[in-house]
C-alpha cells in the first residue's frame, strides 16, 4: 500500500510542477515505484517538464469517466525502467470535470500498485485544489522566500490543517543566496517561523532548472546541479532518511550555524 | 373617581420622573386595562411642557418584546411620558445563555492563518500567532500569547471598553467597536507586551501593558487571593 502526497502552494509559479517532476524522478531513482498525477486540468504541463507530452493517449478525465482503465492512461517514463509513471491531466476540459470523490477512489486504486503517488496541485484554492487534496495522505507545501508566496502558503496550510490529520511540510524553492544574505529576501528562518510547519527541504534557484525543464529532462537527472542535489535530498527525506539541509554557501560558516539552528541542533 | 380594589398599577413620583410599578400576579389584559385607566385620570402635565421620564418596573413578570412595545405605546399615548426603561427580574433562558457567552473567555491554541476568521462572543485567549490575513473577532477583549500580525477586532458588537493585548503587537489593523487603526508604514520598534484601547480622545492607542490596570480596572475579575 503506497502513500499519496499532494504538492501544493496556493500561489502560482512557485514551482509545484517542477518540484513534482523532480521529486518523482528522484524517488524513482531510489528504486521506488512512483506515479505522478497532474490535476491541473485545462492547463497541464507536468508532461512537458518530464518530456512525455507527445506520448499521451488517455488522460485523467478519461479515467474518471470510465472511458479507459487507469493503466491505459498511465504514461511510462522509459528512462526509469518501469518505476516512474504519469497520469496526465486533460487539456480540453476544466477543473469541474472531476470531483473529489472520484479522485479519492482513483488514488485509492493507484496506491495498491505504487509506493508513492505524487499529486501535482493547480494554483488556487478552488475546485482543482479540492480535487488534488482529496486523495492525499499528506501534503508538501512549496513556497518561495517572497511575502506574497508565504502569505498564500499560510492560507493553504490553514486549509490543509482542516482536511488532513498529518501536518503539512514545507519546501522553500528558488532561494537566491545573495539576496538572502543582503536581507532583501526573507530568510529561511523567517519563513519557517511564520508558517510554523516542519521544513522538508530548500532548493536553490538555478538557471539549469529552466534549461532542463525546456528539454523535458528533470534537473534531478543532472548530478552536478545544486538544485538536483537538493531534490534528491528531499526525496530521501520523504523515504524516511534523515539528511541535513544543504549549506547555501560553502565559504560562510555563519550560515551553517543558521542551518543547524533550523534543524534544532545547537 | 372609581374605587379600585386591586392595585395592579402603582404610580410613584420621584425627582427623576415617575415609576410605574406593575403587579406581576394579575393577567396581562387586566393590567393593560388598568394602566390605560389610571393614566387617563391622575396626572396633569407640567407647565413648561418638558417630557417627563417614566420607569416601568415589571417585577417578576416576563414581558415579551411585543408586550414591552405595547406598554410603552400606552404610556406614551396616554400622558406623553417618555419611557426610559422597563425593568424585570425575569429573562429568558436564551438571554441568560447569551449573557454567559458574553462573559465567557474562549481559548484556542494554534495559529490563525491567512484567510481564517475566528469569532467569539466573549473574551478570547489565543495561545499562538495571528498571521497576516488572519482575523480574530471578539465581543469582548482579545488576549494573544504570541504575535499579532493580522487583524484583531475587540468589542465587535459595540463594546468600546474592550482591549487588545498581545505579546508581540505588529498588527495589520486594530479594530475596537467601530474604531479602526492601521499599522504605521514604517516602524521598527519591538512592540513587546502591549495593549490597545480607545482613549479619551476616541482613538485607538497602543501602550505598554502596565497601563491596563489603571485604564481598565474592570478587567480584573479576581477577588481576594493570598
Amino acid at each position: 500500500m503506497g502513500e499519496a502526497i499532494v504538492i501544493t502552494s496556493g500561489k502560482g509559479g512557485v514551482g509545484k510542477t517542477t518540484t513534482t517532476a523532480n521529486l518523482g524522478t528522484a524517488i524513482a531513482m531510489q528504486g521506488k515505484k512512483v506515479c505522478l498525477i497532474d490535476t491541473d486540468i485545462g492547463l497541464r504541463n507536468l508532461d512537458v517538464i518530464l518530456g512525455l507530452d507527445n506520448r499521451i493517449i488517455y488522460d485523467l478525465v478519461d479515467v474518471v469517466e470510465g472511458r479507459c482503465k487507469p493503466n491505459q492512461a498511465l504514461v511510462k517514463d522509459k528512462r526509469f525502467e518501469g518505476l516512474l509513471y504519469l497520469l496526465p491531466a486533460a487539456q480540453t476540459s476544466d477543473k469541474s470535470a472531476v470531483n473529489p470523490e472520484q479522485m479519492k477512489e482513483l488514488v485509492g486504486q493507484l496506491k495498491q500498485d505504487y509506493d508513492y503517488i505524487l499529486i501535482d496541485c493547480p494554483a488556487g484554492i478552488e475546485q482543482g485544489y479540492k480535487n488534488a487534496i482529496a486523495g492525499a495522505d499528506r501534503a508538501i507545501v512549496v513556497t518561495t522566500p517572497e511575502r506574497s508566496a508565504v502569505r498564500d502558503a499560510d492560507r493553504i496550510v490553514g486549509l490543509l490543517e482542516q482536511e488532513t490529520d498529518e501536518p503539512p511540510v514545507l519546501i522553500i524553492n528558488r532561494i537566491r543566496n545573495h539576496l538572502m544574505e543582503s536581507g532583501d529576501m526573507l530568510d529561511i528562518d523567517e519563513v519557517t517561523t511564520h508558517l510554523s510547519i516542519d521544513l522538508l527541504g530548500i532548493v536553490i534557484d538555478d538557471d539549469l532548472v529552466i534549461t532542463a525543464s525546456n528539454k523535458g529532462e528533470p534537473i534531478t537527472m543532472n548530478p552536478d546541479s545544486k538544485a538536483s542535489i537538493a531534490y534528491r535530498n528531499i526525496a530521501r527525506r520523504i523515504l524516511g532518511e534523515s539528511i541535513p539541509l544543504m549549506s547555501l554557501s560553502d565559504e560562510k560558516p555563519s550560515l551553517m550555524k543558521k542551518i543547524f539552528k533550523i534543524l534544532g541542533k545547537k | 373617581m372609581k374605587y379600585v380594589v386591586a392595585q395592579n398599577v402603582m404610580i410613584k413620583g420621584t425627582k427623576d420622573g415617575f415609576i410605574l410599578k406593575l403587579n406581576d400576579q394579575c393577567g396581562y389584559e387586566e393590567l393593560k386595562e388598568e394602566l390605560i385607566e389610571k393614566l387617563s385620570v391622575q396626572y396633569k402635565a407640567p407647565a413648561d411642557g418638558q417630557a417627563v421620564k417614566a420607569r416601568i418596573e415589571a417585577g417578576n413578570r416576563f414581558l415579551t418584546e411585543d408586550q414591552k412595545e405595547e406598554v410603552r405605546q400606552i404610556v406614551h399615548q396616554q400622558k406623553s411620558l417618555l419611557v426610559d426603561e422597563i425593568t424585570s427580574n425575569v429573562i429568558t433562558v436564551e438571554d441568560a445563555e447569551q449573557r454567559i457567552r458574553e462573559k465567557e473567555m474562549s481559548s484556542m491554541t494554534g495559529i490563525v492563518r491567512s484567510g481564517q476568521v475566528i469569532e467569539v462572543e466573549g473574551d478570547f485567549l489565543l495561545v499562538g500567532d495571528v498571521n497576516p490575513g488572519g482575523m480574530i473577532m471578539a465581543g469582548g477583549n482579545i488576549y494573544i500569547l504570541g504575535t499579532l500580525r493580522g487583524i484583531a477586532h475587540a468589542g465587535c458588537y459595540g463594546k468600546e471598553e474592550a482591549v487588545i493585548v498581545a505579546s508581540q503587537m505588529l498588527p495589520a489593523q486594530l479594530r475596537i467597536a467601530s474604531k479602526l487603526n492601521r499599522a504605521p508604514d514604517h516602524d521598527d520598534d519591538p512592540h513587546e507586551m502591549e495593549c490597545a484601547y480607545i482613549d479619551s480622545s476616541n482613538q485607538i492607542v497602543v501602550d505598554r501593558l502596565q497601563v491596563l490596570r489603571r485604564i481598565r480596572p474592570s478587567i480584573t475579575k479576581i477577588e481576594g487571593g493570598r
